[in-house]
């Protein structure tokens, strides 16, 4: 789960770790108010969308008074702002954080997340902050400092000193650097977040050590025990049909292509939108039903592939083990009834009774494309969008 | 032989008397695993399925019972102090099949494992079976299987049972099938796994199954080029899929460009893995690194 910037500076702010003062505001007039009570020379008006890689794309600006906070407000709120992340339509900015301006003597990069060759949570510093790190982390990896952290023990002193020294911080601000480092693993830690970063981290020509920005995602294993977090979630800033999909406990990904498809397990699942395209089609969807589909389930996700106007046709991909064929077809049959199907739907069954499957599948009177095997599946559900 | 388990494998099942897993405690009984103990707090004393007797703990199970392997259905919050347990019981092999363990409960309980003489297969996983000694640890549906002398090794239950079926209806078999899991944070890996088929006489040749996110197969690839000596065939699923958006399982998501289809496929083929395109042809695939190496088939 993502959450807006001005919600993780809540979290940090909540567990020590130094941010700028700020307000959130929905309204032209409002980001007027709020440059006017947080009183610096100048503001920071800064969208608040999920995706990253806002400042290129417009939605970070600097207002030197209090009208022009408003000016700049009321241009941003209701744009459509495009940025690397949020693809070729935008996202909507609804709302603003404006806050304040500082005296900034040098930018950083600083993140935290799982290692998974290590299995540990690891910080990642870097000098290069306010640039793309991921470039950073490609072209020159030696700049990028890491620490791993032993859980049995926690975030230790010494690892933020070897990260400030590494940074060539000095003076007070290595201290001050020691102290956010361990106030932000401790908010990692209890927020089952899955990243934290911060990029820029910014020292202030006094020494302090603030966190410019925040970005945090959150494990969606742990959120049961997170009511906080779960509080913050912004649906307006998700997918329709993923949310829909949440609620039938199925894992649904909205892709750009017209060939629907309904699949048990996720590897498979992925395997199948890769054979669509490998013989020339583009899914228009990720969905796995899970290893225990129910007629239920098999109606709900033909529900929601077929809620996609851009669905031509709809590719059932099923290796039914524990689950029997026969059992899967009924649901493919009853579903495809209660939609009143138009599309045309190819149908690959394998496993368990798939015999039998097959039979109740022929036998239903319904148009079904049968298939043997899945590249064979994906070529006919190409050929039927051409026929 | 064969790797991990056989027949001389004893095994508990902890959460035997949960809907998953008494469901898959059964299904494991038909097949033939030897299900000596299952452990649910509160319900020690009784038996499952009329034979097999229940523990309050796994320390119990193991003094009575002698089970050297365990299996956990244990619901996601209680499953990673279910692992310890096992673990603290000496139990020298922990298959976890749930799904959605909570990273950082992974993160303490694959810390609390080291240095000790546990192995932790999963979680998030199918399980691990042994086709020759009746022995299925696990989720996956055992009429697909045969015994033969082919390894598989996947971090995805349904494309483990693609592979496998494809494996048998060429008329071979498989010394030992193993899923790894699709969690960020795993017990053992693909390497680990290698290593034990490189070293097994009754196997042969090996399927392994990647998925995109992390680093595992690049990591296996470069061990493969160095140290693996018998016929490999791959696949690597999640090509069509877009950055930074979660398919599925917790672990594959490409995240900062790293961990794309394209860069683990490259690192396979160039350590010596014939790959196939799409899992439909896994078996042919197989037979097709089999004959490079100029084994029969």
């Amino acid at each position: 789960m993502k959450i807006h910037e001005y919600q993780g500076k809540q979290i940090f702010k909540k567990y020590g770790v130094p941010v700028p003062r700020g307000i959130v505001v929905r309204t032209a007039d409002d980001a007027e108010k709020a440059a006017k009570e947080l009183g610096t020379k100048v503001v920071v008006v800064k969208a608040q969308i999920h995706a990253g890689g806002r400042g290129k794309g417009g939605g970070v600006k600097i207002a030197k008074s209090p009208a022009e906070a408003k000016d700049l407000a009321s241009k941003m709120l209701g744009m459509m702002l495009k940025t690397i992340q949020t693809g070729p339509e935008g996202q909507k900015v609804q709302t603003l954080y404006v806050e304040e301006g500082l005296d900034i003597d040098k930018e950083y990069y600083l993140g935290v997340t799982l290692d998974r060759a290590t299995s540990r949570i690891t910080f990642m510093a870097s000098t290069e902050g306010g640039v793309e790190i991921e470039e950073v982390a490609h072209k020159h990896p030696e700049k990028i400092l890491r620490e791993g952290v032993d859980p049995a023990v926690g975030f230790q002193a010494y690892q933020g000193r070897k990260l400030a020294y590494g940074l060539g911080l000095s003076g007070d601000s290595v201290n001050a650097f020691v102290k956010f480092c361990a106030a932000l693993y401790k908010a990692y830690v209890e927020t089952d977040a899955a990243l934290a970063e911060i990029n820029p981290l910014v020292r202030l020509k006094d020494g302090s050590i603030l966190a410019l920005d925040s970005k945090m995602n959150f494990d969606d294993n742990a959120l049961y025990r997170q009511k906080d977090v779960v509080e913050m979630r912004d649906v307006a800033e998700e997918d329709e049909r993923e949310a829909k999909a949440k609620e039938f406990d199925l894992a649904y990904i909205a892709l750009h292509g017209n060939i629907g498809c309904m699949v048990n397990g996720a590897g498979l699942a992925m395997a199948t939108m890769d054979t669509i395209k490998l013989v020339g089609g583009e899914p228009a969807n990720f969905l796995d039903v899970g290893g225990g589909a129910t007629k239920e389930k098999v109606t709900a996700a033909f529900k929601l592939i077929l809620a996609d106007p851009a669905v031509k046709v709809v590719l059932v991909n099923i290796f039914g083990g524990i689950m029997k064929c026969d059992v899967i077809a009924e649901g493919v049959i009853a579903a495809a009834r209660e939609m009143k199907l138009t599309v045309p739907v190819v149908v690959r069954l394998e496993g368990t009774n798939v015999e039998l499957g097959k039979q109740l599948l022929e036998k239903s009177g319904l148009k079904l494309i049968a298939a043997d095997n899945l590249r064979q599946a994906a070529e006919k559900a190409v050929a039927a969008l051409k026929a | 032989m064969s790797i991990l388990v056989n027949a001389d494998t004893k095994v508990v099942v902890q959460g035997i008397t949960g809907s998953a897993g008494s469901f898959h405690a059964k299904q494991c009984l038909e097949y033939g695993t030897n299900i000596v103990a299952g452990v649910t707090p509160g319900k020690g004393g009784q038996k499952f399925e009329g034979k097999v007797p229940i523990f309050d703990t796994v320390e119990q199970a193991v003094k009575a019972t002698g089970a050297n392997a365990s299996v956990v259905f244990v619901p996601p919050p209680f499953a990673a102090d279910s692992i310890m347990e096992a673990a603290d019981a000496k139990i020298p092999l922990v298959i976890t099949i749930t799904e959605g363990i909570p990273v950082n409960d992974m993160v303490k309980a694959k810390r609390f494992l080291q240095g000790g003489a546990t192995r932790l297969i999963g979680p998030n996983c199918p399980g691990v079976i042994t086709p020759g000694g009746k022995c299925k640890i696990g989720i996956m549906p055992g009429h697909i299987h045969r015994p033969g002398r082919i390894g598989v090794v996947s971090r995805s239950g349904t494309l483990t049972y693609e592979a496998v079926f494809q494996v048998t209806g060429l008329g071979m078999g498989q010394s030992t099938a193993v899923g790894i899991g699709g969690d960020p944070v795993n017990g053992t890996n693909f390497i680990d796994v290698l290593k034990l088929f490189n070293d097994d006489p009754e196997t042969d040749a090996v399927i392994m199954i990647g998925e995109i996110g992390g680093s595992a197969e690049e990591e296996a690839a470069a061990w493969v080029k160095a140290n693996f000596k018998k016929p490999i065939a791959g696949f690597i699923a999640g090509a069509s899929a877009p950055p930074g958006k979660r398919m599925g399982h917790a672990g594959a998501i490409i995240a900062g460009g790293k961990g794309t289809a394209a860069e683990k496929v490259k690192a396979m083929s160039e350590a010596g893995y014939v790959m196939a395109q799409s899992p439909s042809e896994l078996g042919t695939t197989l037979v097709e690194a089999m004959k490079r190496k100029g084994l029969k088939v």
